[in-house]
């Protein structure tokens, strides 16, 4: 993908404080970490080490509060952007726990959001087309779009919708927050086909949230974070990861 | 509630609502009953003031029949429009023995109006039967809908009160024979300054009817309430009765006051089902998150989840016109919270 425009998300010193029935908790305590077009970051580390809380601060979820450092997409300041225009940009979170809005058709929803993020209504006939297909390389029943965002979904179809809606929106920048989570192995394939689908057509840089290491058998890593108590503990290539299996986080918890 | 005292007073009112009428296929009448004829052709005395004095003093009433074995395709549309001041109305809804209707009512304008619907379902009759409360913001309305079915009738009721200052519609359902049902419909927006009250009565009877209560409501606005009462009886004689009502509320804004009381009184065991369920909610902030974070803007997103509230109620209603109607004014409902949110 020479000809791929080239995107770049930057974060820089990012801490983050969440509010807790105990008090107010740094969560994120000052990660750095730069993604660009095409590159596949995953980040890896312990339950609690703040991976996700990096996932929703960048898309701007409301619990979380940013209280230095900087994020930003092609020198833009994210930060400042409410959490539509942040998607707008060029941003797309696929989440662990997809939320459910009953009554509203996926179908619905599908269009209405690539509608504002193209701030024009798709051509029918194309997109229509585009949808089906798709659904069809995710494995997912046409009848699919006629039921509630993610109303009464199994896990695995929670998650390949994610990605069928990672695919049409085409975002810059994607982060899969533990998407393969919870995923037997058929379904985890599909997804990952969808990720590299994604990554081959549009160029798509990808942050790769994962506390297995089995995902990346299918999304060749470019780099590999090590995620421990708010921050990067350790940085490499894919070789990190197979270090990773063999040698689980005890050596980094121990540090902490 | 002050502002319904004008409606519980015994005395006659001057003023009417402008009647409109789709045009009545063979099989149909809308006439005009004497005082005597119309407390006789009643399903039952009311059950409330307002309905008591409507009855008393409106003059008779409007009887609609629907002959043995007609069946009516299209709705049948009424609309009543109020040009201010007190009404009394009192309307009959006759369904002969398995006659099938659909009959749409549509208030708007402005009155203080109490009245009576009596509905009369013969055995194996069916009457999908809607009442729009699309009154200007200063109407009061105080009514009470009765109806009996007989055996193997079925009534599907819809309620949707989205105008008007005060307004308090109760529906009261008794079955009169066996093998009937009823499903009870209603949607409710509340804004700021408005009262929207639901009480309903199903009377289980006799045995093996089913009896189904479905309200939703959404209120936006610091001094917006509604209040839903669901009732429901099943006597020793009822056996095999299945009854669920459910009411939900989605409180959109700060101030706002959904009540919500279910009662389910059962005097047999020998039932098939009987449950109800109450929930009452803030809007929620997940689902906004995950909507806007796919680049969908505030409003937009509020408005498909208040839509998708409201969705599978409003496919019930199964009239076409009626279902874009409403979805069109919940989304003008919407614009008004909008407003509201800003000013906070």
């Amino acid at each position: 993908m020479t000809t791929a425009p080239q995107h770049t998300l930057e974060i820089r010193n990012l801490h983050v404080t969440v509010e807790t029935p105990e008090g107010v908790k740094e969560i994120l305590k000052g990660v750095d970490l730069t993604i660009r077009s095409g590159e596949t970051h995953a980040i890896m580390g312990p339950n609690g080490s703040g991976k996700s809380t990096l996932a929703y601060s960048i898309a701007g979820h409301p619990k979380y509060t940013i209280t230095e450092g900087s994020v930003t997409l092609d020198g833009e300041d994210v930060l400042e952007m409410s959490v539509d225009e942040r998607a707008k940009a060029g941003l797309f979170l696929a989440m662990q726990y997809p939320v459910e809005v009953p009554g509203v058709s996926v179908s619905n929803f599908l269009r209405t959001a690539k509608t504002a993020i193209d701030g024009e209504a798709p051509k029918l006939r194309t997109w229509v087309k585009d949808v089906r297909g798709a659904m069809e390389n995710l494995r997912m029943d046409p009848a699919f779009g006629e039921r509630g965002v993610n109303e009464g979904f199994s896990g695995g179809e929670k998650k390949r919708h994610e990605i069928l809606q990672m695919e049409l929106l085409q975002p810059k920048i994607a982060i899969l927050d533990e998407t393969d989570s919870g995923l037997d192995v058929d379904a985890l394939r599909i997804v990952s086909e969808g990720v590299n689908r994604a990554k081959e057509t549009t160029g798509l840089g990808v942050m790769l949230i994962t506390h297995y290491t089995r995902i990346l058998g299918y999304i060749k890593p470019d780099y590999v974070h090590v995620f421990v108590n708010g921050r990067v503990a350790e940085e490499g290539g894919p070789e990190l990861a197979d270090r990773l299996e063999a040698e689980g986080y005890d050596r980094y918890l121990a540090d902490a | 509630m002050r502002e319904l005292a004008p409606l519980f007073a015994d005395e006659p009112a001057a003023g009417h609502l402008a009647w409109t009428t789709s045009e009545l296929p063979a099989g149909v009448s809308l006439t005009q009953v004497s005082e005597d004829d119309a407390r006789t052709r009643t399903v039952r005395a009311p059950g409330d003031r307002a309905s008591a004095v409507a009855v008393k003093h409106a003059g008779g009433a409007m009887a609609l029949t629907f002959a043995a074995n007609t069946v009516v395709d299209e709705p049948i549309t009424i609309d009543l429009e109020g040009t201010g001041g007190d009404v009394r109305g009192h309307l009959l809804i006759e369904v002969g023995t398995s006659a099938e209707a659909t009959v749409v009512i549509t208030r708007t304008g402005t009155a203080r109006y109490s009245e009576l619907v009596s509905v009369d379902l013969a055995d194996n009759a069916s009457l999908n039967l809607v009442l729009i409360q699309q009154w200007d913001a200063d109407a009061i309305h105080a009514g009470e809908v009765l109806a009996r079915l007989g055996r193997d009738a079925r009534l599907r009721g819809t309620v949707a009160t989205l105008g008007g200052k005060v307004v308090r519609l109760n529906t009261s359902a008794a079955f009169a024979g066996e093998g009937a049902s009823v499903d009870l419909f209603g949607l409710y927006f509340a804004d700021s300054g408005q009262h929207q009250e639901h009480q309903l009565f199903v009377d289980h009877a006799v045995p093996h009817c089913t009896s189904r209560v479905t309200y939703k409501g959404a209120l936006a606005g610091a001094t917006a309430r509604s209040v839903w009462i669901g009732d429901v009886l099943i006597r020793a004689a009822a056996e095999g009765t299945d009854t669920y009502e459910l009411n939900r509320n989605l409180v959109l804004t700060d101030g706002a006051r959904a009540d919500s009381v279910p009662n389910l009184e059962i005097e047999t065991g020998e039932i098939a089902g009987a449950g109800h369920a109450s929930a009452t909610g803030r809007f929620d902030e997940e689902q906004m998150f995950y909507l806007r974070s796919r680049g969908i803007s505030e409003d937009q997103a509020r408005k498909l989840v208040v839509r998708g509230f409201f969705a599978d109620l409003i496919r019930e209603i199964g009239v076409p016109a009626v279902e874009s109607s409403l979805l069109n004014q919940i989304d003008s409902e919407l614009a008004h919270v909008e407003e509201v949110i800003e000013h906070e």
